[in-house]
């Protein structure tokens, strides 16, 4: 089992979505978070002056996988998560972080293991 | 026994309270005289310097509802600026001051009316003193304003009663404009002294020396709505204030970042629909002026908001919805003194040039280095200067009876102006006197811990907005920027 940390650009949550669930990863949470990297930030301005902005919104995607899944959410991420025209990748469309992931335990009924996620 | 900190605000409610029985035992002399209570008080003259002649008793005129009908709108829209100007500084401001901001502007409201109440209405219209106040026990209180009693403030009869409250309104959004220089760092006591302490020594007087009769009305000088009562008093003030106060923590490493565009913007446009019962509404009746007046007014904010999105565009290629709003203000700031009195094109040309010239007043604000927070001086205090001038230049004959220079009357320019200056010398050295009184008794600045933690939570202990974990320092300016 794999723990598959996602961080996308906010407006490609959808896309990524449905990229998912077209290879059955059906089981997804989501957050907004803040953060920077090679993106650096954007500038916005205020009566003319200008500001730096350095934390970028993204969102966030946690998904627990057996291993056969793990490739298939990664591929449907990075296909769906590139932002650049013609689906070419660009600065700031994210990471993807894979750790391994030692037990899941499906609160409703006990279920342990692969079989609970 | 009190902690050591309020001993100071102690001493300044005993004064207060010592001041207040003054004035009531005054009231009661002078209520004890004999009082006209029904009697219909003659014209006053405002705004218009030939009808100060005209000021004689008529017999039993009749109340002209039109006129007060209007007056009655025009004072509810006026206090409509109140909401209007909590929301656009509110907006403006971090998310951990928002109510504290909000606040400001609805302190100056409750206050003020009070003050208004109890003497500042006899000091801005009572009788005139010397050109310089008015002075009239038996408006203490307002004793002596009795319900029956018309005025004829600008073409019809209306109730006194009417015209104190138009009037206590303007008095109110006044100093609420000055919030903006000293948003995010002014202690909420010292505030309120300071509203009390500004309208008495600066607000009132001005107002009476340009509509009460006072030496500025005496030399033919005309503002119609306010530009040097109103704006030039609120601007340069504001910056008397923010020189006082200092830079907020951090300003201008980090920049501030507005708790919510989308609020300011609404703050403008509530701004914006008040204001037609502050410029129209001071033709002080329903009259041609007034209708010339709303339309200056709708062409003036326009035109500036266009030239402030456009002076903005050539600056740095982005049109902000910000700049709409300030654009919008600047423009309904320049026109405010001019609009009872320019002809129709004129207003497009002030609305323009109010945009661009309040847009670099705020670059030149940047330049610098000082912290007018908001930009009450380069919006109020250089919009209104600038008013004032083109009242002077533009005003019409044909409009409500001033001709200005480009009609020939080089003199009428030359009265604007000094009229604007002394606004500015006026409105600079009491508010400096003003600010040294608070400075040496309940200090004007919160702790440093206060400023960081927001006015929200150390002053009043609520928040207006569920802030997150997301810290306020993630907008640095970049290094030259």
């Amino acid at each position: 089992m794999k723990w598959i940390t996602a961080i996308i650009q906010p407006f490609r949550l959808e896309a990524v979505k449905q990229a998912l669930s077209d290879v059955e990863v059906f089981r997804l949470t989501v957050s907004d978070v803040q953060g920077y990297g090679r993106q650096k930030g954007h500038t916005e301005y205020f009566r003319g002056q200008a500001m730096q902005v350095n934390l970028i919104r993204k969102v966030r995607l946690d998904i627990a996988v057996n291993d056969n899944f793990v490739q298939p959410t990664i591929d449907a991420i990075v296909k769906a998560a590139r932002s650049g025209p013609g689906g070419k990748g660009q600065i700031g469309d994210g990471k993807i972080f894979v750790l391994p992931l030692e037990n899941v335990i499906r609160v409703s009924d006990g279920t342990a293991g692969g079989e609970a996620i | 026994m009190l902690p050591e900190r309020f001993k100071p605000l102690v001493f300044a409610d005993r004064a207060y309270c010592l001041l207040a029985v003054i004035l009531l035992l005054g009231a009661l002399l002078a209520s004890s005289a004999p009082c006209s209570a029904d009697v219909v008080k003659p014209g006053r003259a405002w705004h218009s310097p030939s009808s100060a002649t005209a000021s004689g008793a008529v017999a039993h005129p009749a109340i002209d509802t039109g006129s007060t009908a209007w007056m009655l709108v025009s004072t509810a829209l006026v206090m409509f600026m109140i909401p209007g100007l909590a929301l656009f500084y509110g907006g403006m401001v971090r998310k951990k001051n928002f109510l504290g901001t909000m606040m400001h502007s609805y302190t100056a409201l409750v206050v003020i009316c009070l003050q208004w109440f109890l003497f500042g209405y006899m000091l801005a219209f009572g009788k005139d003193q010397y050109g310089f106040i008015g002075w009239q026990p038996g408006k203490i209180l307002l004793l002596g304003v009795s319900p029956g009693h018309l005025i004829n403030a600008g073409g019809g009869y209306i109730p006194e009663t009417v015209f104190c409250a138009f009037q206590a309104m303007f008095a109110m959004i006044t100093p609420a404009v000055i919030a903006g220089s000293i948003a995010e760092r002014m202690k909420l006591r010292s505030f309120v002294l300071f509203l009390l302490l500004w309208s008495t020594l600066v607000y009132d007087p001005l107002a009476h020396f340009v509509w009460g009769g006072g030496w500025l009305h005496q030399l033919g000088a005309v503002d119609f709505a306010g530009g040097t009562v109103v704006e030039i008093a609120s601007g340069v003030s504001g910056l008397v204030m923010a020189l006082f106060l200092g830079r907020r923590q951090g300003y201008p490493n980090q920049v501030i970042q507005p708790s919510s565009l989308a609020l300011a913007l609404s703050g403008a446009g509530i701004l914006w629909f008040g204001w037609y019962g502050f410029n129209a509404g001071s033709a002080g009746a329903a009259t041609v002026v007034a209708g010339a007046a709303f339309l200056n007014t709708t062409m003036a904010a326009a035109a500036a908001a266009i030239a402030w999105n456009l002076t903005e565009w050539l600056h740095h290629r982005r049109p902000t919805t910000l700049g709409l709003a300030s654009g919008v203000v600047a423009g309904l700031v320049a026109i405010t003194p001019a609009c009872g009195y320019v002809a129709l094109w004129a207003s497009p040309i002030i609305g323009l040039l109010a945009g661009f010239i309040c847009y670099m007043a705020v670059q030149v604000k940047i330049k610098i280095g000082y912290d007018d927070s908001l930009d009450a001086f380069a919006v109020h205090g250089v919009g209104g200067f600038l008013g004032m001038l083109l009242t002077g230049l533009f005003a019409s004959a044909a409009v409500n009876g001033i001709a200005g220079l480009i009609e020939g009357d080089g003199r009428q320019f030359l009265i604007e102006s000094l009229a604007a200056l002394s606004a500015v010398a006026y409105a600079a050295i009491g508010t400096a006197l003003v600010g040294v009184i608070l400075h040496k008794t309940v200090g004007l600045r919160v702790s440093e811990v206060l400023e960081t933690e927001g006015l929200d939570m150390g002053i009043h202990g609520e928040s207006a907005w569920d802030t997150g974990a997301v810290p306020e320092l993630a907008a640095t300016i970049p290094a030259g920027g």
